[in-house]
């Protein structure tokens, strides 16, 4: 452990005074963000030289960005238990015997979720939820089974108090899926995220469009294409968090991103960039993953003591780690004024081009580095497009085209997505308002996912322009709880404060109706 | 030589012109003049008498002192092809540099619209390719389509063939039992019926449609009636006795394939001013027409 000076502990003191007395910070926001302020205190990790430049400094210069992991990580960002396995045995450190009936497996998985740690504090996963429930259904009538399933639903989103809680349905249509949707169009409710895992051989129009339908009430199910991620993560993928593809018993260590546009304001030209000053950068963050696994897996005991390790809910070997990158338009949009080009990513086809060309040269560099712990994706990182923090100024998500720039008609908004979503099978994704006339006619959603995926377009969201439940980057919130929050009142979860932020920094409200 | 279609506008996805998304072609030129017509400027064809050219602010239009070419436009408006001719020459359009502020289509004395293209199958098809797979057909609309029903064939035959479903939408005035090669290569009609007694029809639209409510039956007995319309209009006609007049016309057929019924609230956008004086239905009558034709077997639809 290094040393630190007293004056950035006196800083941390008036940090730690701050949170204690916070109006609008619940109780459990309060924990959580004292936590985090001890593990600031700590300076453990054996970090690559030149990080400090790039990682702290003002928003405005960052290039690398750890999205508070902290100090000193006390577990892996990103937690996927295999809730299969805890529906076949149970679970001894829970003296939970395998469960019975659906009553049983509901209030199996309520407690089983209040022991799954993440970066949040709460299960980034809950299970490919329909077809845990599915066995469970034999005999059970469906008004029992969705008054059932509602609670359940309900006491996640009021217990789970941030929404990057994700439960996945699909790719077989299920009875239990099917009610899970029902569930969730009554209930508009922010948590669980939801994801319909979706193959047009497997998944049938039904179920699929009932997941349109239900999308269109409350913003969930988001369609994966579960062909591809099947191709790159094998059968035993879930997506989890905002959307990402992970696998399960498995997880992710960490999640650091470049922030492109800051690195792109660093460099002179294009030829520069590509050749030194990415290249530079992109090494640094790789360096620092690797310090920030290292200290998980050898130092920090997490896989030794934790019950879910031990268990075998999860096995060290299925993780991962996400390479994460927001600011590709940007970064190009920079690069191109630097040169006097006319042009801009997601119009101008040399500039989408330029964006190619950059996603190739960290595709490669991911592809040639090797990490010894990342066994469940043979000891590389996945690249994933970040969804963005609500402080982000000017930086878009990952690859997206930043609001207000969409292209007027959605077919070339689309055929910009079809080039990007290849790179990140540890996730990314588009998200799309939908005109109200479309609810006559679903089926004009469900074609675009279909076409999509044919395409190559890994993952999409819907909501409806005018829906109370809206998705902001990846993560969803009640615009009326914003709203709440915004006059000053605390709510339940947290997530609602990062919407908000989002909807001040990041235009998340403009987006394009389609 | 290959036919040409004049092409008013094509938007490349539709949730509103057909089942599932598709691409909406919409062609110039109606033989109705339907009283709240929404788009009023694709009713009749250009003249060329130049008005528009001026007040384009980005000189997208010119006018040049020749006839145009309309010697592959098959379009079944004598009057028209007279009329033209007496002005000696014609707008060009250039796409590129229209910034679509409507300006040409405010000024036009002719209720016309300059910013039409002549487009063959072949071309109309490579701006549909685009959307596929995207799309799972496309729509014809207008306009009255089938008024160019020659390009029509040669379309639907080429989208056919490449696995897209062909829908057109139709005021029901051309005699699709009478032209087998259209009716053909066409899945199917969704078919205006403004209203079912003669005289609102008249009055509405200024024609007769004897050939409308023949073409409904036609085509629901073949199963290729996929949908029919009206647009309810409160204080113009009897919105309700129309609709239910045409539903029990079309009721026996509901077993050869299933029709959906699209009531549509007039809503006075886009509409003539001097017309544009009725009320919007309210929801309430909108959700009792929608009940009354549901209960008859029809997927029924307020839009």
């Amino acid at each position: 452990m290094r040393p630190i000076s007293m004056d950035r502990v006196e800083t941390v003191r008036q940090e730690i005074y701050n949170t204690i007395t916070s109006l609008t910070m619940t109780h459990e926001q309060k924990l959580t963000a004292l936590a985090n302020h001890a593990d600031s205190l700590m300076e453990v990790l054996d970090v690559p030289e030149g990080l400090d430049d790039l990682l702290n400094v003002p928003i405005e210069k960052k290039c690398i960005c750890d999205l508070n992991e902290g100090h000193a990580p006390v577990r892996p960002r990103y937690i996927v238990p295999d809730y299969a396995k805890f529906m076949r045995e149970g679970c001894k450190f829970l003296r939970l015997d395998p469960p019975k009936d659906l009553a049983e497996a509901l209030n199996s998985l309520l407690i089983f979720y209040k022991h799954v740690p993440s970066v949040t504090n709460y299960p980034v996963f809950i299970g490919n939820l329909d077809q845990l429930i599915e066995p469970f259904l034999d005999g059970v009538d469906d008004e029992t089974a969705l008054k059932a399933i509602r609670m359940f639903l309900m006491h996640v989103d009021r217990t789970i108090v941030d929404s990057f809680c994700h439960a996945d349905i699909g790719p077989v249509p299920t009875r239990a899926g099917m009610l899970i949707m029902k569930a969730e169009s009554e209930l508009e409710d922010a948590t669980p995220n939801l994801t319909m895992r979706y193959d047009p051989a497997v998944t049938d129009d039904a179920f699929a469009l009932a997941g349109v339908d239900c999308a269109l009430h409350c913003a969930k199910p988001s369609f994966a294409n579960d062909k591809m991620f099947r191709s790159e993560l094998g059968d035993n993928y879930a997506i989890a968090s905002c959307y990402n593809g992970l696998l399960i018993g498995g997880g992710s260590f960490t999640l650091c991103r470049l922030l492109l546009n800051h690195i792109a304001d660093r460099a002179d030209s294009i030829e520069q960039f590509k050749n030194e000053t990415l290249p530079y950068v992109l090494d640094i963050m790789a360096r620092y993953m690797d310090a920030r696994i290292k200290f998980i897996v050898e130092e920090s005991n997490f896989f030794e003591y934790n019950f879910l390790a031990k268990e075998g809910f999860i096995d060290k070997d299925k993780f991962t780690a996400m390479y994460g990158l927001v600011g590709l338009a940007e970064c190009v949009n920079t690069l191109f004024e630097k040169e006097g080009k006319e042009g801009c990513f997601g119009h101008s086809e040399e500039a989408t081009q330029l964006g190619v060309e950059i996603m190739d040269i960290i595709d490669t560099f991911n592809k040639n580095h090797v990490n010894p712990y990342c066994k469940g994706t043979n000891c590389h990182f996945l690249l994933h497009a970040q969804v963005g923090l609500a402080d982000d100024i000017k930086t878009s998500p990952g690859t997206r085209i930043p609001i207000g720039e969409e292209p007027d008609e959605l077919i070339d908004h689309l055929r910009v997505l079809e080039k990007f979503h290849k790179y990140f099978p540890s996730g990314t994704g588009d998200i799309f308002p939908i005109d109200l006339t479309v609810h006559n006619n679903p089926q004009y959603v469900l074609d675009i996912v279909k076409g999509s995926f044919k395409e190559g377009i890994r993952y999409l969201s819907f909501y409806r322009s005018d829906s109370d439940v809206i998705r902001v980057t990846g993560y969803l919130v009640k615009r009326s709880e914003m709203e709440k929050l915004d006059r000053g009142e605390a709510v339940l979860q947290n997530t609602t404060g990062l919407g908000l932020g989002a909807s001040k920094n990041c235009k998340i409200l403009e987006r394009k109706v389609r | 030589m290959a036919t040409e279609a004049l092409v008013n506008k094509i938007i490349p996805f539709s949730s509103v012109d057909g089942p599932g998304n598709r691409t909406a072609i919409f062609l110039q030129g109606c033989n109705f003049d339907c009283l709240y017509c929404h788009n009023p400027e694709t009713i009749n064809l250009c003249v060329g008498c130049g008005a528009c050219v001026a007040v384009c602010p980005v000189q997208a239009l010119a006018w040049v002192d020749e006839l145009e070419d309309m010697s592959r436009v098959h379009h079944s408006d004598e009057e028209w092809q007279r009329k033209h001719r007496l002005r000696g020459g014609h707008v060009t359009y250039d796409i590129s540099k229209c910034v679509l502020c409507d300006a040409c289509i405010k000024t036009c004395p002719h209720g016309s619209s300059p910013r039409i293209r002549h487009m063959t199958a072949e071309e109309v098809m490579a701006a549909v390719r685009r959307q596929v797979p995207y799309i799972r057909g496309i729509t014809v609309s207008g306009g009255e389509c089938t008024r160019q029903r020659d390009v029509l064939v040669e379309l639907f035959s080429i989208a056919g063939k490449e696995g897209l479903n062909c829908l057109l939408d139709s005021n029901g005035t051309w005699d699709f039992s009478k032209d087998p090669e259209l009716t053909a290569v066409t899945d199917g009609v969704m078919l205006d019926i403004k209203a079912y007694g003669a005289e609102d029809h008249r009055m509405i639209t200024g024609r007769e449609n004897t050939l409308v409510l023949a073409n409904a039956r036609y085509l629901a007995g073949i199963g290729k009636l996929p949908e029919v319309r009206t647009v309810i209009v409160p204080g113009l006609f009897n919105g309700e006795e129309t609709v239910r007049s045409a539903a029990q016309m079309l009721q026996g057929y509901l077993d050869i394939a299933p029709i959906r019924y699209k009531l549509i609230k007039y809503r006075p956008m886009g509409v003539r001013k001097e017309y544009a004086l009725y009320p919007t239905p309210d929801d309430a009558y909108m959700g009792r027409l929608k009940e009354m034709v549901a209960g008859m077997g029809f997927d029924a639809v307020v839009a």
